[in-house]
């Protein structure tokens, strides 16, 4: 670091190299608009034609501490929210000494004028140019709080972007506070494009093609879509308890639920929450909760209930990082183990995460199908990249959901079949180890006689059936009445304690999985099959591997990915022969220990090259790049 | 209890139930002597009484002697988990505000482990007839301390005497807000059938506490500590007095029997949720258009 005595200026002649994409971040103190501006010029961005993906970290706490909002632009696809940054926007001193290094060597740095004045670092072959974005609000404009839309308008000048979409969007974002409000708005990216248009005429250089405006694009957050997925999923009720990164899920649903005839309840914590999931679940509605790890925590004992019980219920768990309070707002993917192992005893879920923003929609559904179908807890693994991320997509095509419903106890047929085929002393064959227990004397002759005596016409809510599933009553149902219990049970779900029954029972959840699997989504793929190196992730960790994908390619790197949308049970037909064919494969996670690499080296006893960071951040698709090189060659 | 006549009696609205509609086909576990019994004897008449359909009541609890419960009942039923009735119990109101709910529990489930549940279940006022069979003791763990326990109280894991002071259901509970505020004796199976009739016909939460003894575990508070330290309500008392009813609840030496206290003009939370649901509903396909317009 050289502390520099006089203010950066602009040197002459300098382009800006034809890039892909542009990277560009706004630092500033929490709570000062930073959030705002960024997302504000995201969506400027995209109805200016451009494909956007953001990125953004701030602190736990409301106000105070640092902001960043970071904004990629192409007119291309995008995967993640970039490296190194073209632009960096400080709006405080903090803002430039933050981010300052990760400018590139011809980045620009464009910053409030008079709030950042120590510029200690060596400028290189940077450059930097002081905007008035305050004095602007202050003077001109006489609104300080217009300070982010000048600021917006400088950046759109900057990229050449038209402004006409823009002004649409101005109207329809501010005109339910008012005319005047829009018109002051106007005013002030007016005022901030003009600035740059009369006073930076190098800014062709920064022009980026912008691709063409797209009718069915949106602009939508991880989070906002994956509520989105909620309600396309049939579900009408969510009690939950607020958390970091989840509540936004919970808010955005408190005003749409009731729109389908729904409801969202704030419970007095994360216990209670998932105890009116099953309780709404049990009346037969899809229900669903959204918490983060610690939530999580807290909703075990009821997970093994949800299990026990039968009772589907929909868990989303936007991870953050851990353990205990850890970072709230922080990255990580440390949940799967909890995911997939927590809770005393052992009861089949199912585990799936979504690997990028549009597929938090279909995961979304997926997960109440899941539910439904096998009447268990489905963990919905998202995390807090994703969950803030806001991403220029197509608009998902309504037409291509199909929900799966619960199997519903019909009283002129279903279960007495199964009575028929499973007497009550002949368990089914399809023990986990093969063992048969012996008979301890315990069994259900009384229940047997008692259906028996009514012609096998008694309801059996745990009916012993191929797949695992048996038809479920719904309260108000009659003949269907039973008591649905956390205790072992038969097939009458009354209370019983002997070895052939908890065996048989035991056996009869679990084999649910394996419908599960064979059901599972479509893993994300990509690169060349034949390859004999191969990347295996998962979540948000996805559009990483696909970027360091594209540019081992482009090096000449023969390269295979594939990233499960499936996590628990492990959906083998889609891994068996990816991991056999492999001489060497890659597992990237973002958390210490490898918890996806033990998950999948427990069931395929194979070594995997495991690429593990555990800050806080994203992975970094440079890093992914220099271990694929690695082992190129090895 | 004939499950399969009961499906032919619904078709026949009118036709008037027997104690025996409501009687399950699994027999209670509980200890000769045990006070629950008498509570679900009074259960029973009093869903007789009410006459609701089997098929549209849910019966839940939580974990410990008096939350198997519902297994007796014909109704529906969930048995959850320890402490965990309340938010359960929420869960189907929401969903269902068309079930007659009935939650059982006692003293351990509902005001140690499950105490915060509670407090917010009263808070909210949802239509739940809640009986809390208290027995001061934890029985089905064979005896150990329990939140409505006396101070000194000797059990296994209070040797020396409970250090705890006793926690009072009733002033807990119109603390916080139930609008039904109870408490029985199973001792008293007729007048608890009321008392349980009234509650389940109470627009709002109705906390039933019942003094129903352990006669395996606690040898102090037996059936006739409760004949002799229980009386009914003065003549004349006012139920709708908030104040006398916190003065009712506070006092001990003898401990008061009967309706404390009753509002039926608050609105439930069923009320306040249904009262954000629009009139005109819409699908779920309507929603996301919307909403992918808001995103453009």
């Amino acid at each position: 670091m050289v502390a520099m005595a006089e203010r950066p200026t602009m040197t002459e002649e300098q382009t800006l190299e034809q890039r892909h994409s542009i990277v560009i971040r706004m630092g500033g103190e929490s709570g000062e608009g930073v959030k705002s501006t960024g997302e504000l010029f995201a969506q400027v961005a995209a109805r200016a034609g451009f494909k956007v993906l953001t990125f953004q970290t701030y602190p736990a706490e409301i106000k105070g501490g640092h902001s960043v909002y970071q904004v990629r632009l192409s007119s291309e696809d995008l995967y993640t929210e970039g490296a190194a940054l073209d632009i960096l926007l400080a709006f405080n001193q903090e803002g430039y000494d933050k981010s300052y290094e990760e400018l590139h060597d011809d980045g620009l740095l464009l910053y409030d004028d008079g709030a950042v004045t120590d510029f200690h670092y060596e400028q290189g072959g940077k450059r930097a140019l002081a905007l008035p974005m305050t004095k602007i609000a202050k003077g001109e404009l006489k609104f300080e709080l217009g300070k982010n839309v000048v600021a917006v308008g400088m950046l759109a000048a900057l990229f050449g972007m038209d402004v006409e979409p823009i002004n649409r969007l101005l109207t329809e974002k501010f005109l339910r506070k008012g005319e005047d409000v829009v018109a002051k708005n106007k005013q002030a990216f007016q005022l901030g494009f003009r600035y740059i248009e009369e006073s930076f005429p190098e800014r062709a250089n920064y022009y980026l093609k912008a691709g063409a405006v797209e009718e069915d694009s949106i602009i939508i957050s991880g989070n906002q879509l994956l509520s989105m997925g909620c309600i396309a999923g049939g579900c009408t009720h969510l009690f939950g308890y607020p958390i970091t990164p989840a509540s936004d899920i919970m808010e955005f649903l408190a005003g749409e639920l009731p729109k389908v005839g729904g409801a969202v309840v704030q419970a007095e914590d994360e216990i209670a929450s998932m105890g009116m999931v099953l309780g709404a679940s049990y009346t037969g509605k899809r229900a669903m909760t959204s918490t983060s790890g610690p939530g999580l925590s807290l909703m075990v004992e009821m997970l093994g209930l949800s299990g026990m019980a039968e009772i589907p219920a929909v868990i989303v768990d936007v991870q953050r990082t851990g353990p205990s309070t850890g970072m709230p707002t922080k990255q990580e993917q440390g949940d799967l183990n909890m995911a997939v192992y927590a809770g005393h005893g052992e009861f089949p879920r199912i585990v799936l995460a979504p690997t990028d923003v549009a597929d938090c929609f279909w995961r979304a559904i997926d997960a109440f199908n899941f539910a439904e179908r096998y009447q268990v807890p489905v963990i919905l693994l998202s995390d807090t990249t994703l969950s803030v991320r806001t991403q220029s997509i197509h608009k998902p095509d309504l037409s291509k959901i199909k929900l799966i419903p619960r199997v519903l106890y019909d009283p002129t047929a279903s279960a007495n079949a199964t009575l028929d085929q499973h007497t009550l002393s002949t368990p089914v064959a399809q023990h986990g180890n093969g063992t048969l227990p012996e008979n301890d004397g315990e069994g259900d002759e009384v229940d047997m006689e008692l259906a028996a005596s009514r012609g096998f016409e008694l309801y059996q809510r745990y009916a012993v059936t191929e797949d695992g599933v048996s038809p479920m009553s719904i309260p108000g149902q009659a003949g269907g009445q039973y008591t649905s219990s956390g205790l072992e049970h038969n097939e009458f779900s009354r209370p019983r304690y002997d070895v052939i029954n908890h065996t048989r029972m035991t056996d009869k959840r679990h084999r649910k999985l394996i419908g599960a699997a064979q059901n599972a989504p479509e893993p994300f793929r990509a690169g060349d099959p034949a390859a004999e190196l191969g990347i295996i992730t998962w979540g948000s960790a996805t559009g990483v591997a696909y970027e360091a994908l594209l540019e081992a390619q482009k090096q000449g790197v023969k390269l295979d990915l594939i990233a499960p949308r499936m996590i628990w049970p492990i959906p083998t037909q889609q891994l068996d022969d990816f991991i056999a064919s492999k001489r060497v494969i890659i597992i990237p996670e973002v958390n210490f220990s490898g918890q996806f690499a033990n998950l999948l080296n427990t069931h395929y006893r194979k070594d995997f090259v495991r690429l593990n960071v555990y800050g806080g951040a994203p992975l970094k698709s440079s890093l992914l790049l220099a271990k694929i090189m690695e082992y190129v060659n090895h | 209890m004939d499950v399969l006549n009961n499906n032919t009696k619904s078709q026949v609205a009118l036709l008037e139930r027997t104690v025996d509609d409501y009687k399950s086909d699994t027999k209670p576990t509980w200890c000769p002597g045990c006070g629950d019994f008498g509570v679900l004897n009074a259960i029973y008449n009093a869903l007789k009484a009410k006459g609701t359909d089997p098929k549209d009541i849910v019966a839940v609890s939580g974990i410990g002697c008096s939350s198997r419960l519902p297994f007796f009942v014909s109704s529906y039923g969930f048995h959850s988990v320890h402490g965990r009735a309340m938010p359960v119990s929420t869960g189907i109101r929401v969903a269902n505000p068309d079930i007659q709910l009935i939650a059982f529990g006692g003293d351990g489930d509902g005001f140690a482990i499950g105490a915060g549940h509670f407090v917010h279940t009263a808070r909210r006022n949802l239509n739940i007839c809640y009986v809390i069979m208290d027995n001061n003791i934890y029985g089905l763990t064979k005896g150990q301390t329990s939140p409505t326990s006396d101070l000194g109280f000797v059990t296994k894991t209070t040797p020396k005497g409970s250090a705890d002071a006793p926690l009072n259901p009733l002033m807990l509970a119109l603390a916080m807000g139930a609008t039904y505020v109870a408490r029985g004796f199973s001792g008293k199976t007729k007048e608890l059938a009321d008392l349980i009739l009234q509650g389940m016909e109470h627009p709002g939460f109705a906390v039933i506490d019942v003094f129903s003894p352990c006669p395996t575990f606690n040898k102090v508070n037996t059936f006739k500590y409760y004949r002799d330290e229980a009386i009914d309500l003065p003549e004349g008392y006012d139920k709708t007095d908030y104040i006398a009813a916190l003065a009712a609840a506070s006092k001990h030496d003898p401990y008061y029997l009967g309706v404390l206290y009753e509002n039926r003009d608050k609105a439930t939370f069923e009320d306040h949720v249904a009262a954000t649901i629009p009139a005109e509903r819409q699908t779920p396909e309507q929603v996301l258009n919307g909403l992918f317009k808001k995103f453009s």
